[in-house]
């Protein structure tokens, strides 16, 4: 069972395919697949032969203690290692349904960030207006038409749950917003180019409790329009918030399901102590 | 087992008094040596202030040079030095902000930027006659430039360049890396987030280190006397703008010209003793000048500063 997913109708195979079985396969197609992915910090080795689906339109939670690699496993996707010097990955993460290797040399990094997106730890909007902040990502891609560019920053706002707290401050700075909705605010600006993945690196870990709630009740809503990973060394909002729990330990993927059932009948000891507290 | 001794309050205080006593001392030298900096800067500038006095004037800035100490004024001087300073900045400004841009954004951290980084600090601490030395070798002759407002302009640039390239660095380095990750993370190259976010929140600090670097420039006498400045030039090189077409020339850049530092240094040398006062107001002048632009950096950066909060 290590590093398989396992679909929420798990059980005796059926004899007959249904319509909603077919329609549950579908629905968790896997979006991404990490096939042994092998990641290293200089010669340090981060990431262990990682096998990892991500199904599609789902929420795929990584959780793990301090240091089990679960950031660098997410850092991956996007290619932001490439940023630092004497970093190398070794195997592959498939996105469908292209089958682009993501980590792959002859890929351009560049354009593996224009299909994934990510909302980073610290809300770090630019210190721009709140359109322009928006509008970015959408001017880097080539939109000019004022019009054009205006719906789809509506678009995006509306999406993130944000529109009618600032629609009438869109000339303003964007560093004059709360924290919760500077945070909102990346989750627009990474939604207006409609990433295909969008990565979440424990986003609500430097905000207030409601500001909190807010967003995860947004990322169970997003799940209809982007498939989501999100790292959080939040068990609880783990269990609140994602459709599937992988759980990583030391650099290795120890085991991955149902998130009902990660937190109430795990497969492994390792997993079940994380779950139950008895290390951190 | 022996017990450890415990330190008490009363065993610690009579050491405490004395680190405390240390402390104030520190204070009170730190203070008198500041005040004595800037009593010295205050006695010289008011020195030359009422050694000048008598020359302080409309026609001081309006005269040319002339045999007569009461007749001789700074104009030819005065727009010299601004002239100079002018090429200076078109100069340094682009090649300082580039060569900071790429050290800081593009170059690998091997060796050979190790020694690029280096040597762009020890260039600050070469000679200025050095500067003049090489630039009449290069500027004046092989390039064929003369002795003219180009070459002096090219020669204060060559000798800003480091202050420039390393107020600029330290400015591209105070942009936090969370928003050069934002932008990375949208797909941005390298060269749009340097462009889009990294130099636009520089510029304060930019601007600053410039101006630092102008307000050297504009004192430097060894490197201009070197390339030819004349030192009694009783016109002004010709006016950028003219009358008919095309309206701007550069025919100003070819011209012969002096410098402020130039005219005090002239003045000082002769035996009249009249110019004495002459050249006491220029240098009083010049230094205002400097002051000024000192203080306009700091403003520029204060204001720059508040804007961005991140």
């Amino acid at each position: 069972m290590q590093g398989e997913q396992t679909s929420p109708s798990a059980g005796p195979p059926s004899v007959s395919i249904t319509v909603e079985d077919r329609k549950a396969v579908r629905a968790n197609a896997p979006k991404a697949r990490a096939e042994a992915l092998n990641f290293w910090y200089g010669s340090n080795q981060a990431l262990k032969g990682i096998n990892l689906s991500i199904p599609e339109h789902q929420v795929t939670a990584l959780i793990g203690p301090s240091g089990c690699g679960k950031s660098t496993f997410l850092r991956c996707f996007n290619r932001m290692h490439d940023l630092q010097p004497d970093t190398r990955y070794q195997g592959s993460i498939m996105l469908r349904p292209d089958d682009i290797n993501l980590v792959g040399a002859g890929v351009d990094p560049i354009e593996v960030r224009m299909r994934i997106g990510m909302v980073f730890q610290k809300p770090n909007p630019f210190p721009k207006t709140v359109f322009e902040n928006v509008a970015y990502g959408l001017r880097l891609r080539g939109v000019r038409n004022r019009t054009d560019l205006a719906e789809r920053v509506e678009g995006a706002l509306r999406a993130a749950a944000i529109w009618d707290e600032v629609k009438d401050r869109l000339s303003d700075s964007a560093l004059a917003l709360s924290g919760g909705q500077m945070q909102r605010l990346c989750i627009a600006r990474a939604l207006a180019t409609q990433p295909e993945i969008l990565l979440f690196d424990e986003p609500t870990s430097a905000l207030d409790p409601i500001a909190t709630a807010k967003i995860e009740e947004l990322i169970s809503e997003l799940r209809q329009h982007v498939t989501i990973l999100i790292v959080t060394h939040n068990m609880q909002q783990a269990a609140r918030v994602s459709d599937f729990t992988a759980f990583m330990y030391l650099g290795e993927l120890v085991e991955v399901g149902a998130t009902s059932m990660i937190f109430t009948n795990p497969g492994k000891k390792a997993t079940e102590d994380y779950i139950t507290g008895r290390y951190g | 087992m022996a017990a450890v001794a415990q330190l008490t309050l009363e065993d610690l205080r009579p050491g405490l008094g004395w680190r405390k006593q240390l402390d104030k001392l520190f204070v009170i030298v730190g203070l008198l040596v500041m005040i004595a900096c800037l009593a010295i800067l205050a006695i010289l500038f008011l020195d030359l202030v009422r050694d000048g006095a008598s020359r302080f004037g409309w026609d001081f800035f309006t005269s040319f040079p002339s045999r007569k100490a009461e007749r001789a004024g700074i104009l030819s001087a005065a727009v010299g030095t601004t002239m100079i300073m002018f090429v200076t900045a078109l100069v340094a400004l682009p090649v300082g902000v580039a060569a900071a841009i790429y050290l800081e954004e593009y170059a690998p951290k091997n060796w050979f930027t190790g020694i690029i980084e280096i040597n762009v600090t020890n260039l600050a601490g070469v000679p200025s006659i050095v500067y003049g030395l090489l630039a009449l070798g290069l500027f004046v002759y092989q390039f064929g430039l003369g002795q003219s407002v180009l070459s002096a302009g090219l020669t204060l640039a060559l000798l800003i360049l480091p202050i420039v390239i390393v107020a600029t660095r330290e400015a591209l380095r105070s942009v936090p890396k969370a928003i050069r990750e934002a932008a990375y993370g949208l797909g941005a190259t390298r060269w749009e987030v340097t462009r889009d976010h990294v130099l636009p929140y520089s510029t304060g600090g930019i601007l600053t280190g410039l101006i630092l670097g102008l307000s050297r420039a504009i004192g430097e006498t060894a490197p201009i006397i070197t390339i030819g400045a004349l030192s009694f030039i009783a016109f002004l090189p010709p006016s950028p703008v003219s009358g008919e077409f095309p309206f701007l020339n550069f025919e100003w850049l070819r011209s012969e010209f002096t410098a402020m530092p130039i005219q005090m240094f002239n003045w000082v040398s002769r035996p009249d003793q009249a110019f004495q006062a002459n050249a006491a107001a220029a240098g009083a002048i010049l230094l205002g000048m400097t002051l000024l632009m000192n203080a306009l950096a700091i403003w520029i950066r204060y204001r720059f500063r508040k804007r961005i909060n991140w």
